[in-house]
């Protein structure tokens, strides 16, 4: 039996308007879901090829240090978010040599749940922060490339760099609609043990269904501003723009 | 070593009674992460056979935390009634469990102890209970709250309508909110996780929901589930605010990772009150809760089992009297509940130890994309919850929820329940479902009819004549 307000199907990606057989969805419906649920499965396994993302940022003009948490992979990823939250001994003394320490913004990307949001949306994403970034003068690190991160791996980072801000771009984990979602994370004056209340998040980056880059980044502009004016960030940094998009829900991680 | 057993010649010991909660805990990624798991079967089974001999007056000697240190122990210790733990007050855990099986306790004598009952006891004879155990006893335990109907008699089940989008599109959260209105849902609450928590956005998005409620005369409530100082702030500006929203959990520091405190969540309860929006009653707060949030949140579960947190989050919640409560058991993710069962077995603890401390609890049955689950788990557990008398279960457009990134249950998985075990929506929206033509009279729905006025709407949405 299918249902007469099919129509409204056109305002939205969510499955409404399935029909139904007696109380169940219909044959097709079940099919459909099962394998949206078997792409997001594998989705979730798929390694991220992060030398090629340097690559890519390479021939951008852009500088970028690939540094490492302690996951071996990606089983104990899913298992040990507490390894995904820090750097190894190796990288963290890698990064404490860097000289560029005392930066405005550090910029982190790890694929996270997501590679393939990672792969497919990266570096659009990063060229428009960045160049927002450049704008209003601030002066940046090296973005640091991180694969198997969790998001309070920035505070980590951030404070090894004695940072005003951290700020992570990560792959968010697959829905069945949308596999290839990126969130963005913010810290104002990071440092280890610092709480989800103290960041602020866009999520749901992945137009055109998702939020656009340009949505994303200007939001992301306007929540370090006020941070860097206000000395803080997280739930108690309200956003007051209006007509633009807040700081969204986090998905606990 | 405080608590101690002999078995085959070998001893067991364990120091703190969080310490012995947390090894009888039935396994779970969670407390494996946590270092908190026993490191083998046989000790989890000596544990739990330690844990039933305890007398449930260790539990008021031995805080998990101490109040001086922890504003939820303080909450629980001061608002534990002596009188109503009376007739309860010489049984050990195991003998708790066997009294609340009893025939001969009544369900009036189980909710006569709420308040005598603390979470860690709760918690404890959980964990010696088997899951046909814990869905006998929360199926006695009954527990009703109103705002604008009512939630939780014998033989209801609710359901929340969950029409998230991911850039909160008001067209798309129509279209969503009107197809499960039509596939009767809604009469927990109409809510909205918000994609942004800005106080502008969160404000157009209690509009939208307050109009379609109020042009319907649609008997429930609705609820955007932004942070509680945005709500706060948007009902001192006079928005129409009916639920407050918050994320709970079981110790002071996890809740100050949330930004939240007793003191902040007293006074969104007061504020909400003086708007007297309920027309049947004042429960006027909504909370959620999960096992593994604590632990989520920078490890702030002072060494206490993922379960036990959770519980001890009950005493936060039932302190402000909610209409609503729901653990979101599979959503936190694969290093706190690992699989199918582990989730299973999580949500009938929650379920249970909410129940029997007298919360109206329901269900996020629910589970992420990472997680070793999928449809089959979600339909047996929300099976067993429904057996249970769960309060309510949500309702998401194909269970597929597109801002959050999870799987939940549908809009159609509600009308097997009511089928297969004939349990009906609130009275008062099951009166409206009847008025409006989307039920038939009979807890199904009516075949193949829209209701004019909602027909309008959705003609309105499309700019076309369906």
């Amino acid at each position: 039996m299918t249902d007469p307000w099919i129509a409204l199907r056109r305002f939205t990606q969510a499955r409404i308007a399935l029909g139904r057989a007696g109380h169940a969805v219909p044959t097709q419906a079940l099919l459909d879901f099962q394998l949206a649920h078997a792409q997001a499965r594998d989705a979730v396994q798929l390694p991220w090829n992060i030398n090629a993302f340097a690559g890519q940022l390479r021939d951008i003009g852009e500088e970028t240090l690939i540094l490492q948490t302690p996951v071996s992979n990606r089983s104990e990823y899913l298992r040990r978010p507490d390894f995904g939250r820090v750097l190894t001994e190796e990288s963290r003394i890698r990064l404490c040599n860097f000289k560029a320490r005392g930066v405005d913004v550090a910029l982190i990307v790890s694929n996270g749940l997501s590679s393939t949001a990672v792969e497919r949306r990266g570096i659009a994403l990063l060229q428009t922060i960045l160049e927002g970034l450049r704008v209003r003068q601030f002066h940046i690190a090296p973005i640091c490339l991180v694969a198997n991160g969790r998001v309070a791996l920035l505070d980590d980072i951030g404070s090894v760099l004695d940072a005003r801000v951290a700020v992570i771009v990560i792959g968010e984990r697959p829905g069945l609609s949308a596999a290839d979602s990126l969130g963005v994370y913010l810290s104002y004056a990071p440092k280890k043990g610092n709480t989800d209340a103290e960041r602020n998040c866009i999520s749901n980056i992945h137009p055109p269904e998702g939020l656009s880059y340009e949505s994303a980044t200007r939001k992301l502009l306007y929540l370090i501003e006020e941070s860097v004016r206000r000395g803080f960030s997280g739930v108690a940094l309200k956003d007051e723009m209006d007509g633009l998009l807040g700081e969204g829900k986090p998905l606990i991680e | 070593m405080k608590y101690t057993k002999n078995f085959k010649g070998q001893s067991y010991g364990f120091n703190h009674l969080k310490t012995l909660l947390g090894k009888a805990s039935p396994l779970r990624s969670a407390d494996e992460l946590a270092g908190l798991a026993a490191v083998s079967e046989e000790e989890r089974a000596i544990a739990q056979w330690i844990l039933a001999d305890l007398p449930l007056t260790e539990f008021l000697a031995e805080p998990l935390i101490s109040p001086e240190e922890d504003e939820v122990s303080r909450l629980i210790a001061e608002s534990h009634d002596c009188d109503a733990f009376a007739p309860i007050s010489s049984l050990t855990v195991g003998g708790f469990r066997e009294w609340l099986l009893a025939v001969t306790t009544s369900d009036q004598a189980i909710a006569s102890v709420r308040w005598g009952l603390t979470p860690e006891m709760v918690a404890a004879v959980s964990k010696i209970m088997r899951n046909q155990d814990l869905i006998a006893v929360a199926k006695r335990c009954s527990v009703t709250t109103r705002f604008r109907n009512t939630i939780g008699l014998p033989g209801r089940l609710s359901t929340r309508l969950q029409p998230n989008h991911p850039t909160d599109d008001p067209k798309g959260i129509a279209a969503s909110v009107l197809d499960g209105l039509l596939y009767g849902n809604g009469d927990a609450v109409i809510g909205i996780n918000p994609a942004m928590d800005s106080p502008k956005h969160v404000e157009n998005l209690l509009h939208l929901l307050d109009e379609v409620i109020c042009r319907h005369e649609i008997p429930t409530q609705s609820c955007v589930l932004a942070h509680v100082t945005t709500t706060l702030e948007l009902m001192r500006r006079g928005v129409p605010v009916d639920l407050v929203f918050q994320s709970i959990a079981g110790t002071e520091a996890a809740n100050k990772s949330f930004g939240v405190n007793l003191a902040l969540l007293a006074e969104a309860h007061d504020t909400a009150l003086a708007l007297g929006r309920g027309t049947l009653g004042d429960n006027v707060m909504y909370f959620e809760t999960g096992q593994g949030t604590a632990l989520s949140a920078n490890a702030q579960h002072g060494g206490i089992d993922a379960q036990t947190c959770e519980a001890r989050a009950y005493a936060v919640a039932r302190a402000f009297s909610p209409l609503l409560v729901n653990t979101v058991v599979g959503f936190i993710g694969p290093e706190y509940l690992y699989d199918g069962k582990q989730i299973i077995r999580a949500g009938l603890e929650d379920h249970f130890c909410a129940k029997l401390l007298g919360l109206p609890m329901g269900c996020d049955v629910c589970y992420t994309n990472h997680a070793e689950a999928d449809q089959n788990d979600m339909d047996n557990l929300m099976t067993l919850l429904a057996v249970a008398g769960c309060t309510f279960i949500m309702g998401v457009p194909g269970g597929d929820d597109i801002m959050l990134a999870y799987q939940s249950t549908s809009f159609h998985d509600a009308l097997y329940l009511r089928r297969v075990l004939n349990l009906r929506p609130a009275p008062e929206f099951e009166d409206w479902l009847n008025r409006m033509g989307i039920f038939d009279g009979h807890n199904a729905l009516s075949l193949g009819f829209t209701p004019p006025r909602l027909l309008g709407v959705i003609n309105e949405l499309t700019g076309e004549t369906l």
